[in-house]
């Protein structure tokens, strides 16, 4: 039973220009050709390196950065098309989570603040409405409303600031959480707590999330579906655990040799 | 042999102790994992090996640093400064951050062997590096500026010019943790090679406890500056006994047992100016007891292992009803 997608891309393309003074550059079609569908309740990871083109798509989906061939459609209309009020709804329903939430929360502006913003703006509270909300939202990220308001960004763990920037991406009410490499900043035991928060999160709301990561351990602990990008395409996409259990491309293979085999079978035990 | 030898080292920021009692050996042709996440203290560990702290309120407040028998400590800086780069070799996580970005690559590492006097044929003697630490057409990269190259082999440059003077000694703090995965295996697979071609030893020093075992001899796991566990990787790996290494290994994602269980260590980790009294684990630890308010040793079980923790000899599985 397949559920209708929320958002989708379509066959899109970013290619930016070549150029270059001294030393002439092709253009680079850093994102070439690429479909995907996320659904409601479903967690799919988009798995690359550095230069596969998996951060632009993103940019692409959150409508930050235009395709320069095919289309972005949430709930089957194309986003680039999208007038005042659609557009605004989109962006309250599409909401992201950075990798460093130390740059993308603003340095003098305090917890509760910073969270403030997507309230005013994308529904429209007033600010008795506001406070009440941002406490029940710091609650609902775990942390402590009375000890984290008023608090600055600067102050926090790495963890608490990522547990901020879900709070805040949680504030719009959304339908989509599109999340780049959220946890790759973080220690290794912390790591698990804000991944069962998105996941929790996403249970609860029946939020559709897209992960971006290079990481195939994340891939391993909350994806449904996987698709994997190499140089701008898609090469290989499927259920999680068929493709991490038997990779069907050669690039997706190296992926998994990369991956750190603490214990080898011939160490003794 | 004992090439690197740290003997209860402690060091401090003004009033506080950063780094507490640790100890490390690293023989020739070994590599030694340092594991530990933020604050546990590992990289303030590599800088008094050094003798280089990033502010001038940090310095060694007790315990010897011996390279080749000799103690560090009492050295001029002057004496230190030849030893640093001629037998201590450093590689850091953000290779840019070394490299001068308005330099080819080739001169950079030439500078390296000037610095140290060896002026004479250092631009070959660069080349036979760059050819060392397998970069393609080391001449055409040579000519190269930094930012023409890759993360991958910018690092594989710092690696060239860490190596420049032949050093005993190789530290790596986080080499690998900016690099893409597939990159990271072959810098550690070089450093790997370095390790046993040139019979350096290696201290490797990460927060990836995965990454350290599959690529060390023996392993220390540090948690709010004080070593808790030392032993062979792979026994560190399988059968940890520390609470807080049981939960790391836990915790790992690429590795676990149940990666869909996502396990993550309760609490977090103390600041230096309000560390628990005892064992500093003990506030987030399943199993922890009165006795636990008392800070156990770094205590030998057996030949090759150690742990500081009372309740180890139990060998209980601290997170056996976590979630």
């Amino acid at each position: 039973m397949p559920v209708d997608p929320l958002l989708e891309a379509h066959e899109v393309a970013r290619v930016f220009p070549g150029g270059g003074w001294l030393a002439p550059r092709p253009a680079l079609r850093a994102v070439d050709g690429v479909s995907l569908a996320i659904a409601p309740g479903e967690t799919v990871a988009v798995v690359g390196e550095s230069g596969s083109g998996k951060s632009t798509l993103g940019r692409m989906l959150l409508g930050l950065d235009r395709p320069d061939e095919g289309r972005i459609l949430y709930r089957a209309a194309d986003i680039a098309t999208r007038d005042g009020a659609a557009r605004r709804r989109f962006r309250a329903d599409v909401q992201v989570v950075f990798q460093d939430s130390f740059t993308s929360l603003n340095p003098r502006r305090s917890i509760a603040g910073s969270l403030g913003v997507p309230l005013r703006h994308n529904l429209g509270l007033g600010r008795a409405e506001s406070q009440q909300r941002i406490d029940a939202l710091l609650e609902r990220v775990g942390l402590d409303p009375a000890r984290f308001r008023d608090r600055l960004p600067h102050e926090l763990s790495g963890g608490q600031r990522q547990r901020v920037g879900i709070a805040r991406a949680l504030a719009s009410n959304p339908r989509v959480i599109i999340a780049d490499e959220p946890v790759s900043a973080l220690d290794v035991s912390v790591r698990a707590h804000i991944l069962r928060l998105l996941r929790d999160l996403q249970r609860e709301h029946g939020l559709a999330c897209l992960f971006i990561t290079h990481d195939l351990g994340v891939v391993r602990a909350i994806a449904d579906r996987v698709v994997v990008m190499y140089r701008g395409r898609i090469v290989e996409h499927g259920a999680a655990a068929q493709v991490m259990s038997a990779p069907a491309h050669a690039y997706t293979r190296t992926l998994l040799a990369a991956l750190p085999h603490p214990v080898r079978p011939e160490a003794p035990p | 042999m004992t090439l690197l030898e740290i003997d209860s080292l402690s060091v401090g920021l003004r009033g506080t102790l950063l780094v507490q009692h640790v100890s490390l050996r690293v023989d020739r042709g070994e590599t030694v994992g340092l594991v530990g996440e933020s604050g546990s203290g590992k990289s303030l560990t590599a800088f008094a090996v050094m003798g280089l702290f990033p502010s001038p309120d940090l310095a060694i407040r007790a315990g010897q640093i011996r390279l080749d028998g000799v103690d560090l400590r009492t050295m001029s800086p002057r004496q230190l400064r030849a030893i640093r780069g001629a037998q201590i070799g450093m590689v850091f996580q953000d290779p840019s951050a070394f490299l001068d970005p308005l330099m080819p690559v080739g001169a950079q590492v030439a500078e390296a062997l000037r610095i140290h006097g060896r002026a004479s044929g250092a631009a070959a003697e660069a080349l036979r590096l760059l050819r060392l630490v397998d970069l393609p057409d080391p001449a055409g990269i040579a000519r190269r500026f930094p930012h023409m190259l890759s993360g991958g082999q910018r690092q594989r440059v710092l690696i060239a010019a860490a190596l420049a003077m032949r050093p005993d000694l190789l530290l790596a703090d986080e080499p690998t943790t900016a690099l893409d995965a597939t990159v990271q295996a072959g810098i550690l697979d070089l450093l790997g090679r370095l390790q046993r071609e040139l019979g350096l030893g290696v201290l490797l020093i990460s927060h990836d406890l995965a990454v350290v075992a599959e690529r060390c001899t023996q392993v220390a796991v540090m948690y709010a500056g004080r070593i808790v566990e030392t032993g062979p990787a792979a026994a560190l790996f399988t059968a940890p006994r520390h609470p807080y290494t049981q939960g790391l290994v836990r915790s790992t994602l690429a590795t676990a047992a149940d990666a869909k269980a996502l396990f993550g260590i309760p609490g977090r980790v103390p600041s230096p100016a309000d560390m628990p009294t005892g064992c500093r684990f003990q506030p987030r630890c399943p199993l922890a007891v009165e006795l636990c308010r008392t800070a156990p040793a770094l205590t030998p079980r057996g030949d090759v292992r150690a742990d500081a923790c009372w309740r180890s000899h139990d060998r209980i599985d601290a997170w056996r009803d976590a979630g």
